[in-house]
């Protein structure tokens, strides 16, 4: 088979719909096209009906145990924003108090940010050097105040996933009420909202292999029964949590690409480590100062998120710009800061510019593995001959013991 | 973001790079940037007794952007006096490889490290008068 070019190895980002969901999407565009709040006619009844066969193959992915329990929206952004916003809303007479961790998402951080200033308080938990966030210190945090723990499944960019069955038993115990958002880990790693004592959870469609502004709200009906403020106002959709018609071919979509993965997720999880692991065995045989970012024991199968020591992450993304990957290095931020993640874990900066987030996925082949490592290893050979730093490291000179000019 | 065609051509095909003796009394050595801000040039010249910039060296640790910068300064003040060199600006830099705003900062590292090197090469040259 020939290699085609330019390869996309950036899953964490989005994922190409599958053919398979594309297919039973495309009926609820041209003639299954009614609104399933139509309670009038067959149209209606059908897009409704379909609804509700999606909502129960997200449940199932997730282990809820009820479709209702599936609050339809537009993404995992809006997700998160209606979890911390309308928890934070529906239970202030209990408590302001949140606590979340320093890698989370923006939308969940950003959203924290907001709910300060709106007078919750909001304690950002330290993660450790692997990425993951201690137990004990989200059992630490809680106090009488306590209303919500969230903590996501899988990190976007090291791809570390948090001890969430622990943190769940601590929350359940304490009687506060656990969300996660678990856009990067669904279908690829351990994820049941019932073993795991999970009472929210953000999902989006566009990670799986579905289509692109469709997501969902898991919220739990029962033991305990969580209740929240909407944030979106109208026709009293989503049992009053959520208006806005629905967007009836993407859901379809977001059910068929969770079907999917309820059936493939173990072959495929164990296809992504494998590639992983030859992608990241061909780097590092043959390079030298190559460090990897984050926890390889609690870690996606398809991450690999690898620092190139004084190789800066654009200049070598320009050299592979036929491999589709992205970096936590300042430049590609608009912001000019590199990567907080990393520098949650105490990556230092130097090391933040260098890195690259390699996200493989379901269309990965062994061929575009195997073509990318050796690409990276000859492009990295080439960008250190043109690095003053790796001069001057292989000179013996310690790189901390220089004057630089910052600019 | 797109890059410029001359950033993509420097970046591709970078002339100068290389390294010249640090300890050779007519070679200026300009290095600036940091590694914690994504970006280091190093940029070298020597200059022969008329004070013309006879050969220039540089390596750079950074995005394409500060890569092509510094091959560009290489290219312009080799051949220049170091006065002419002097009066080389980001501005120019910035102009001639299409910088889009973000990438403005490679340009003002290059123009820093030109001015450094010079800098360099002048306390060389009055401290080996002073030896005299």
């Amino acid at each position: 088979m020939s290699l085609q070019l330019p390869i996309f190895m950036d899953y964490h980002s989005t994922t190409p719909v599958d053919p398979r969901v594309l297919e039973e999407m495309v009926p609820y565009f041209l003639t299954k096209f009614g609104n399933a709040a139509s309670r009038s006619h067959k149209f209606g009844w059908e897009a409704e009906e379909a609804v509700d066969y999606a909502r129960e193959r997200i449940a199932r992915l997730i282990g809820a145990a009820d479709g209702k329990e599936i609050v339809l929206t537009s993404g995992a952004t809006e997700s998160d924003n209606l979890a911390l916003k309308g928890i934070a809303e529906f239970y202030k007479d209990k408590g302001n108090h949140i606590i979340t961790t320093v890698t989370e998402h923006k939308a969940v951080l950003d959203t924290c940010k907001r709910l300060e200033k709106e007078g919750c308080q909001v304690t950002y938990l330290d993660v450790g050097k692997d990425g993951r966030v201690d137990p004990d210190d989200v059992q630490k945090a809680i106090t009488a105040k306590t209303i919500l723990v969230s903590v996501m499944l899988a990190n976007n960019e090291i791809g570390t996933v948090q001890p969430l069955a622990a943190i769940g038993k601590i929350t359940r115990e304490r009687g506060v009420l656990l969300h996660s958002d678990a856009v990067q880990g669904i279908g690829k790693v351990e994820f049941d909202v019932q073993k795991m004592n999970v009472d929210l959870a953000s999902l989006t469609a566009h990670k799986i292999y579905g289509p692109k502004g469709v997501g969902a709200l898991y919220v739990r009906r029962s033991r305990p029964r969580v209740r929240l403020a909407a944030q979106m106002d109208g026709g009293g959709h989503e049992r009053g949590m959520r208006s806005g018609t629905l967007a009836v071919p993407l859901i379809v979509g977001f059910g068929k690409a969770c079907d999917i993965l309820l059936k493939e997720r173990h072959t495929e999880s164990a296809r992504l480590l494998s590639l992983r692991e030859r992608l990241r065995t061909r780097i590092m045989d043959r390079l030298d100062e190559v460090y990897i970012n984050g926890s390889m024991e609690h870690r996606l199968p398809g991450n690999l998120n690898i620092s190139f020591n004084f190789v800066e992450g654009e200049g070598l993304m320009m050299a592979i710009k036929d491999v589709a990957v992205s970096s936590g290095s300042a430049c590609t931020s608009s912001s000019l800061e590199p990567s907080y993640v990393l520098r949650a874990l105490g990556v230092g900066d130097e090391l933040a510019h260098s890195s690259i987030r390699f996200g493989l996925g379901r269309f990965n082949t062994e061929e575009e593995v195997d073509y990318v490592a050796d690409l990276v290893v000859e492009k990295v050979e080439r960008l250190r001959e043109i690095s003053p730093l790796w001069e001057m490291h292989k000179d013996g000179i310690d790189l901390k013991n220089v004057q630089w000019v910052a600019h | 973001m797109a890059y410029s065609t001359k950033v993509i051509e420097h970046y591709e095909n970078p002339r100068n790079v290389g390294t010249l003796d640090k300890a050779d009394p007519s070679v200026g050595t300009g290095l600036v940037g940091a590694p914690a801000c994504g970006d280091v040039m190093r940029l070298q010249i020597k200059v022969n007794e008329l004070g013309v910039i006879e050969d220039a060296k540089f390596k750079t640790f950074g995005c394409g952007s500060a890569i092509a910068s510094s091959s560009l300064a290489t290219e312009w003040i080799k051949g220049k006096t170091i006065d002419e060199a002097e009066t080389i600006k980001n501005s120019q830099i910035v102009e001639e490889l299409n910088l889009p705003p973000v990438k403005i900062h490679c340009s003002v590292l290059a123009e820093d490290a030109i001015k450094s090197a010079i800098a360099d090469y002048r306390k060389k040259q009055s401290q080996s008068l002073d030896k005299r």
